[in-house]
């Protein structure tokens, strides 16, 4: 027996060298395809892509991380969006501060939800996510300063740090670009920290991560609070994008959508919600235009992902036979 | 039988005790009044009949349920309100029935993460993880200690049963703590494992108060100092292996044939 697992335990270690050197490879590509992408996109449509991605990320680190199914992501995509918006064009922030006071603002509702769902587990959790979501939404149709259903309009993108104009596509690109990319970065180095490691006992076995002494319930709602704060990074960010905040944001299609993109890419991966929210974004854009109603679709879509693959885009890669080659190891 | 006597001549303080301990789910009792001592330096066995409450007492020592009456005091302090996670944090730590360890993480990772909060390395999630690597002397010592340094970087789940117990045993002395409860830790173990986890609850026992849910007797008799027998809930009988095992309704009741 110990012969066997010795023997299991090598090239465990070798596969994680091989999936690092994949990794960089990888990574090394998608950045630069990141960086060109404006040279063959509409940028506007990029930005939206990366803003949905970032969110779908936070997202994931709540679901695939820490095991808790959110119904009500919406409130701190749209609310931070709402603040952002606010601050920007009433108060004449800056954008860094302004979406600074989107993430502040997503965090503290995220600490309020937190604090009473997190004791709660699996349909219980997500029922009162979504009930206080609910609440959240109609506390943005009757206040003064989210305007209804107009929503915040002509919003001002401003200048970056006083002197990079924003109403510049390609700077403003640049610009979300580089606020995803901080914001994987802060996911990834999360879920890869002495806290991560903690979620991840939790998430395998929690009466045993009880019994060694630690208070579950606070290390959920660290995470809740963290998803809640990146998932705020990315409507501040939209909120500067598309110069608008509305009702769209912070309605719980908003929280069903976020579900769809993290389960199209793969729970649990690192990258795959980038891709479902790609896939996602890119359908809602063609079918735009078109007669076809896109909610059809995208049904279809979903159903054809809970059928036939259940791991998400990224999830089955890193399964199949080609991904196991490159070293790559689904856990879950 | 050498060891019960001098034990009674001068008993080692009470570390943990309960009082009147009883627990009902709806109608059905599944503890009833019950009393219990563990002292410390002493290994202590609960023993009896399947459905006779032995896990149950243990889900109540360490608040995973909530006793219905009755009290329990821990090194001095009452503790019959007090949350489990908190209980750990105390010093009684507790093992489960179905091993429990973290399946997907390496041995080394399983040890490290029982040393993690007393280390004051758990809530930092801005550092990577490689600032753990300063709990790898530490945790292969306790790998050592109960003999899976071969296995120290396969994932828990692929190791055996007995194993994975072992591991469990190693992730709670991770802990230090002071009474260490044992939920049948040598169920489903080959008698290779047996010898090694007698020697090792026997080792950590010098310096702590084991109380250990048992149905293996021979290992009952061997490493346990004093013992308890559970039947529908209640005491039936408690002393050294000798006394309980001579007791008339303790054979009809559970042993049987197996030890006359």
């Amino acid at each position: 027996m110990s012969e066997m697992t010795q023997t299991a335990a090598k090239p465990r270690i070798e596969r994680s060298a091989t999936a690092a050197r994949t990794y960089a490879i990888f990574l090394i590509i998608g950045l630069a395809a990141l960086i060109i992408a404006p040279m063959f996109f509409y940028p506007i449509f990029l930005m939206k892509l990366l803003c949905f991605a970032l969110f779908a990320c936070a997202f994931n680190l709540l679901l695939g991380y820490t095991g808790l199914l959110s119904f009500g992501h919406a409130t701190f995509f749209g609310g931070a969006a709402y603040f952002t918006a606010h601050v920007v064009k009433e108060w004449g922030f800056t954008p860094e501060l302004g979406i600074l006071t989107g993430v502040v603002g997503a965090a503290f509702l995220g600490l309020v939800m937190g604090f009473f769902a997190i004791r709660r587990q699996g349909i219980y959790f997500a029922m009162i996510t979504l009930a206080l979501s609910q609440m959240f939404f109609f506390f943005c149709l009757q206040a003064k300063f989210t305007q209804g259903e107009d929503g915040i309009q002509s919003v001002p993108r401003g200048h970056l740090f006083g002197f990079i104009d924003l109403l510049s596509s390609t700077n403003m690109y640049y610009f979300v670009l580089a606020v995803f990319l901080i914001g994987m970065v802060i996911i990834w180095r999360f879920i890869n920290s002495p806290f991560g490691m903690i979620l991840r006992s939790i998430r395998e076995n929690e009466p045993r991560a009880i019994s060694l002494g630690y208070s579950v319930a606070r290390y959920k709602l660290g995470a809740f609070v963290m998803s809640a704060a990146l998932a705020g990074l990315a409507g501040g960010l939209k909120a500067l994008v598309f110069q608008f905040a509305t009702l769209t944001d912070v309605a719980w299609q908003m929280s069903g959508e976020v579900i769809l993109m993290t389960l199209l890419g793969g729970i649990g991966t690192l990258i795959g919600p980038i891709f479902g929210a790609g896939l996602v974004v890119t359908l809602q854009n063609y079918l735009a235009t078109s007669d076809f109603p896109v909610t059809i679709i995208t049904g279809v879509v979903f159903m054809v992902c809970v059928l036939v693959f259940r791991r998400g885009i990224i999830g089955e890669f890193y399964a199949s036979r080609l991904g196991r080659k490159l070293g790559f190891e689904h856990r879950r | 039988m050498a060891v019960a006597a001098t034990a009674r001549q001068e008993e080692p303080r009470v570390v943990l005790s309960a009082r009147g301990l009883s627990k009902s789910f709806g109608a059905f009792m599944a503890v009833r009044q019950v009393d219990l001592d563990v002292r410390h330096a002493r290994v202590h066995a609960l023993i009896g009949p399947n459905g006779a409450g032995k896990t149950t007492v243990f889900n109540l020592l360490t608040k995973f349920l909530q006793p219905t009456a009755g009290s329990i005091t821990l090194l001095g302090t009452d503790i019959t309100k007090t949350q489990p996670d908190r209980i750990a944090r105390m010093g009684l730590v507790r093992s489960f029935q179905i091993s429990a360890v973290f399946p997907h993480l390496t041995v080394l990772d399983n040890v490290r993460v029982a040393l993690q909060r007393p280390n004051g390395l758990s809530t930092q999630f801005w550092l990577p993880v490689s600032s753990l690597d300063r709990l790898n002397a530490r945790a292969d010592e306790l790998i050592e200690s109960v003999g899976l340094k071969r296995e120290r970087n396969a994932l828990a789940a692929d190791l055996s049963y007995g194993r994975k117990r072992v591991l469990e045993i190693a992730t709670t002395l991770a802990l230090d703590p002071k009474v260490l409860l044992l939920d049948e830790p040598m169920a489903g173990m080959g008698q290779e494992d047996i010898g090694t986890v007698s020697n090792i609850i026997r080792e950590v026992a010098k310096t702590r108060a084991v109380l250990m849910v048992e149905h293996n007797l021979s290992v009952v008799a061997d490493i346990c100092h004093h013992v308890t027998v559970l039947q529908r809930g209640e005491i039936l009988a408690e002393g050294d292996y000798a006394t309980v095992s001579q007791d008339p309704r303790v054979r009809t009741a559970y042993m049987g044939t197996e030890e006359a």
